[in-house]
């Protein structure tokens, strides 16, 4: 990226004149096919000579382990789940996602902070205190939706990993059952995606379409970007 | 900036560097209310279960960076804020907490986050009842800790801002910001400001008549332990009357 910018203050204590490489999102709901879809792009883009590393949600070294065991026992509340996942956020922004930028890495990150919030405001969050906690967040090069209906998370839960609590939505207990739950649940967070989609510039891809098409989709916004460098 | 909270109970808290005095003076000032027979909760600083472990990797390991330990600290108080310190509020009880939110405010700022951003994220905090600022010189409070400990901690003597190779003097120097914050924050958040260089008995006198004025015809959560005179039940009115002869 030419131009560094932050959604809010940044890091003041580090500041940060160039990134030489590129922050794309991948954004969208629990069973949309985000992980699928990295793996594909990291191997075109490893094809086509570039250095990519991947990032997602909960993998910093720092929260992992703690958040695992917070949530194991269920004692998150939504503001402390809220600010731990912003803590997992930013370490692994300012120590793996930066850094790679540095070296001129493309960087995939499975999910971006839209999610926490899409999380946190379903659970009755601050619509504006959840944005302004981001501030420090670094604004991507591009932020790729990928939205797909109900039916289609169902298909792909069911056929996939299973339901679980946290992806129903059962620590709000949206219904009494895994299945109700979810359905009630992903509903809310669609809404909260698509509100975000005009306000952070998403681009939407239709994730109920096949695999092959929405990674074909998802090269050619990529493409454009590399595009506007030559 | 902090929204005012309209409890039953009444929250108090004290802020001010290290070696400034203010445990003492809360720890006076918590079994004082006891000794009336009030209803009050003690609440510390970084005290939370719920973000323990990862505090104590992160602190081993060194890999903090001022945003992420202005975000977990931020985690830690809204559990205690939410699971202790809020439910006393509302149900009549004096709530004590060594340090607040202004703590957070005074030293992730010296550790160079942006000061807005760290007042948003404890704005579901209420702005206390009383805020005590103990305002003491750095030299003052640096020979009181120096005379205690045998070594300052990485990060108590904010190593991790690179201002000095020596611990000491990167204490000094970390300690001056947050001194200059405290300072800037004495309107902001209207904190009474007690001189730390005063003898301990004469700031805790300053304390109690704060404390006074605030108390005045209120009436919080009677304690079920400790019965007032008005009781009917004899013998605990002797044993409340024996703990009643301190009482100013």
């Amino acid at each position: 990226m030419k131009e560094v910018k932050f959604y809010g203050a940044g890091f003041p204590y580090r500041p940060i004149k160039e990134l030489p490489g590129k922050l794309i999102v991948l954004e969208g709901t629990d069973g949309v096919g985000r992980s699928t879809q990295i793996q594909l792009l990291r191997a075109w883009l490893e094809g086509e000579g570039y250095a990519v590393s991947d990032t997602g949600l909960r993998r910093s070294t720092l929260t992992q382990s703690g958040l695992d065991a917070a949530k194991q026992g269920h004692t998150l509340s939504p503001l402390t789940m809220s600010l731990f996942y912003a803590t997992d956020f930013a370490d692994r922004l300012e120590n793996q996602i930066i850094p790679a930028l540095k070296a001129g890495f493309i960087v995939l990150s499975d999910r971006y902070f839209y999610s926490v919030i899409a999380r946190d405001v379903v659970r009755g969050a601050n619509r504006a205190w959840s944005r302004k906690v981001y501030g420090f967040a670094l604004i991507p090069n591009m932020i790729l939706y990928l939205k797909a209906s109900i039916p289609t998370l169902i298909s792909r839960i069911v056929h996939g990993r299973g339901f679980n609590h946290w992806e129903a939505g059962m620590d709000i207990r949206c219904a009494d059952n895994l299945y109700d739950s979810f359905c009630v649940y992903q509903a809310a967070l669609i809404e909260q995606f698509d509100e975000m989609a005009k306000e952070f510039g998403f681009i939407t891809i239709d994730a109920n379409r096949s695999i092959t098409h929405v990674n074909e989709q998802l090269r050619q916004h990529i493409s454009k970007l590399f595009e506007e460098d030559q | 900036m902090l929204h005012k909270g309209e409890y039953k109970g009444k929250l108090i808290i004290v802020e001010g560097i290290d070696g400034s005095g203010k445990s003492t003076q809360i720890d006076l000032l918590y079994k004082w209310l006891l000794a009336q027979g009030k209803s009050v909760y003690f609440s510390e600083w970084n005290s939370s279960n719920l973000v323990k472990s990862t505090t104590k990797l992160a602190k081993k390991q060194k890999i903090f960076t001022p945003t992420t330990f202005s975000l977990l600290q931020a985690t830690d108080f809204a559990d205690r804020w939410q699971n202790y310190m809020l439910p006393m509020l509302k149900a009549g009880v004096i709530v004590l907490a060594d340090r607040y939110a202004f703590t957070a405010f005074a030293r992730d700022v010296a550790r160079g986050v942006d000061r807005e951003w760290v007042r948003n994220l404890y704005s579901f905090s209420v702005q206390p009842d009383l805020a005590f600022y103990f305002q003491v010189p750095l030299d003052v409070a640096v020979d009181r800790i120096m005379e205690g400990r045998a070594k300052l901690k990485y990060y108590e003597a904010g190593m991790d801002l690179g201002l000095s190779e020596n611990r000491v003097t990167s204490f000094r120097l970390f300690q001056q910001r947050i001194i200059n914050e405290y300072d800037r924050m004495t309107d902001e958040f209207s904190f009474k400001v007690i001189d730390g260089t005063l003898p301990v008995k004469q700031q805790q006198r300053q304390v109690r008549q704060h404390l006074r004025k605030i108390l005045q015809g209120w009436r919080g959560l009677p304690n079920p332990l400790r019965t007032t005179r008005h009781t009917y039940h004899k013998p605990v009115e002797q044993i409340a009357g024996s703990q009643q002869a301190g009482k100013a």
